[in-house]
């Protein structure tokens, strides 16, 4: 820390870490695990465990995992799409990717709930063909969660992709690898590291939100409520500290979630030599 | 027969980049593919390797038809200009990788694939560094593991794109003899790219030339330089001087002693060790004067200035042995008199 640096910089920009770490991350979330002491720790136990609450966090992570996967999945593929071919059309796909950055997430949540509830365009039909129920079911909110993750999935692994030298495809291929194998054993690998990142991001933004979700979920308790619906609902009934308890646990869970993904990230890319 | 070329033609767009291209290779040659950037020597490359499709003709390997095989079954190595090495493997995972990839009944068992990779390194005499990976080599160490790596198939052919291109100039000093050493071990029939004339002369035991999609001349080393068959060749490989007849320069031409027996055009391009150089200090027989001079070792070049009729100024040069250069005594902006020993013609 002492060593100086011929280039200038490392004080000021460490500074401005810290101070920004400190006020917008350590100080609000250190003020919601005080809030959460004023619990007993028996209090917290009974609001935690009881089974609404339980409910709605299994809801959360499942339904987040499960789209984060989707989404980790058809984002792989129309990134591979959009770098590895040139078709008509190209710049306006790409640009409609990122639209789900710009949107509200009100917004898209209520005209995906129009689209697929029962008597909406898609819905009618999906329902009519598999008697299969999106919005308003826990499927709703898959579906809102793979529509917010897909865009943090696409620009993650595209600019892996983009720098991959299909020279090793090609090496793969001359040495008699068919395509299955050229893809597991080569280009797999190389994407893997990107596509878990990517993943990570989708999945943290899923459980986290909010907009969207509410307005296709449902809302039943016990069956289609998120976490993040709850603790507004804890709020609006003042009760200030069962809201932080449940923010304070989701906190915590997301944090050794993504503490877990990127420790994998870490021991692949040791495996694969690129530390 | 190793690799036989049937009228191979390939076209981007507008561009032609091959145009009826017919070669044949015997068994066991080591061949330079020679030619500016964009001649389509490495189209050509990857046709024969089933990297491209050619627009027209045949490909054959071993008497077989290939063409329309793809390139996992040609049975070829393929060696890539930046080495194309699997970032994410151990040299050792690179080099037993196309043992590994075989189907079930072909795969070596894992004990013959150690013995196998392992006699691999020591062939290009990298053992030691079996655990690495490629990030951590140095460009000549990564290059000759992805020759062990193409070896690993016991390939028909091996095909070489610019093997040296990004290597410095003495690492590829010794890889082009190391290669040439290597072939003569193993005797499979290899192509490498180059637009570099030197390493063609020093590696390749037959040099086909090409320029705008079409094979100039093909022939050893020798051949090609003693005899150039075409204007192109001529001036592409070595230096030469280029005189034309038409420029009014036959008086001048004779004078030099130049021969027009078997003359079968009118550009006479002579190479800078056919013309001898005397002293000449009579400014009256003489409008030539030594402008520089460089020492390539052995030789040393001269840099001629020669004032034409019109006027104009034109650059000569010529080389000779250090040995004599001494004995000339010559300093810069002495006159000095040409004799032309040797020349080619040409259209």
């Amino acid at each position: 820390m002492s060593q100086s640096h011929i280039m200038p910089g490392f004080r000021p920009t460490l500074s401005i870490t810290l101070v920004y770490l400190v006020l917008i991350v350590l100080i609000p979330l250190s003020a919601m695990v005080l809030k959460t002491l004023q619990l007993s720790l028996e209090e917290f136990w009974t609001i935690l465990v009881h089974k609404r609450v339980l409910a709605s966090f299994w809801l959360s992570f499942s339904a987040a995992a499960l789209a984060a996967s989707i989404a980790t999945l058809l984002g792989s593929i129309i990134a591979w799409c959009l770098v590895r071919y040139s078709f008509p059309g190209k710049q306006l796909c790409d640009a409609l990717i990122d639209l789900p950055f710009a949107l509200p997430t009100a917004v898209a949540g209520i005209v995906m709930a129009t689209i697929y509830e029962p008597k909406g365009w898609i819905g009618e039909w999906v329902m009519a063909a598999m008697g299969v129920q999106i919005a308003y079911k826990p499927l709703g909110i898959v579906f809102a969660l793979i529509f917010i993750g897909l865009p943090f999935v696409i620009r993650t692994i595209e600019p892996v992709l983009q720098e991959f030298d299909s020279a090793m495809e090609e090496a793969a291929a001359s040495l008699g690898a068919n395509r299955w194998q050229a893809f597991v054993k080569v280009i797999l690998p190389n994407i893997f590291p990107a596509a878990l990142t990517g993943f990570a991001l989708a999945f943290a933004r899923g459980i986290g939100e909010y907009g969207s979700v509410i307005f296709i979920a449902g809302n039943m308790p016990y069956i289609s409520e998120i976490v993040p619906l709850l603790i507004i609902t804890k709020l609006e009934q003042y009760d200030y500290a069962g809201a932080t308890a449940i923010g304070l646990i989701m906190l915590v869970l997301s944090f050794v979630l993504l503490l877990i993904i990127n420790s994998l990230q870490w021991w692949l890319r040791k495996r694969n030599g690129q530390l | 027969m190793g690799i036989n070329l049937h009228n191979i033609s390939k076209q981007f767009g507008q561009f032609i980049a091959l145009d009826a291209i017919n070669l044949a290779i015997p068994e066991g040659e080591l061949v330079a593919l020679l030619g500016p950037s964009g001649c389509g020597k490495t189209t050509l490359l990857r046709i024969i390797a089933g990297l491209e499709h050619a627009d027209q003709g045949e490909v054959f390997l071993k008497g077989e038809n290939v063409t329309h095989q793809s390139i996992k079954n040609r049975q070829i190595g393929f060696v890539f200009q930046h080495y194309a090495l699997f970032r994410h493997m151990t040299v050792f995972d690179n080099i037993a990788f196309g043992l590994r990839v075989k189907p079930k009944k072909l795969r070596p068992t894992p004990a013959q694939l150690r013995e196998k990779v392992h006699s691999l390194l020591q062939l290009v005499q990298l053992d030691w560094l079996h655990d690495r990976f490629p990030d951590q080599l140095s460009g000549g160490q990564r290059q000759r593991i992805a020759l062990a790596r193409a070896l690993a198939v016991e390939p028909s052919v091996l095909l070489l794109d610019e093997p040296f291109g990004a290597l410095d100039a003495s690492v590829r000093k010794d890889l082009r003899l190391w290669l040439r050493h290597l072939h003569h071990e193993l005797n499979v029939t290899s192509i490498f790219v180059t637009h570099d004339q030197e390493e063609a002369m020093e590696v390749a035991s037959q040099i086909v030339v090409l320029n705008h999609g079409k094979i100039e001349q093909k022939g050893t080393p020798s051949e090609i330089y003693d005899h150039p068959q075409t204007d192109f060749v001529s001036r592409f490989i070595g230096q030469t001087n280029v005189f034309s007849l038409q420029d009014n320069e036959s008086n001048w031409l004779d004078a030099t002693g130049i021969t027009f027996e078997g003359a079968k055009g009118i550009v006479a391009h002579v190479r800078p060790h056919h013309i001898m150089v005397e002293k000449r200090d009579d400014a009256a027989h003489t409008d030539i004067f030594l402008k520089d001079w460089q020492h390539l070792g052995a030789t040393i070049r001269l840099e001629l200035n020669r004032q034409l009729p019109n006027g104009k100024a034109s650059t000569i040069y010529a080389e000779m042995p250090s040995e004599k250069f001494r004995e000339l005594a010559l300093t810069k902006g002495d006159r000095v008199a040409l004799h032309i020993t040797h020349a080619h013609w040409f259209n």
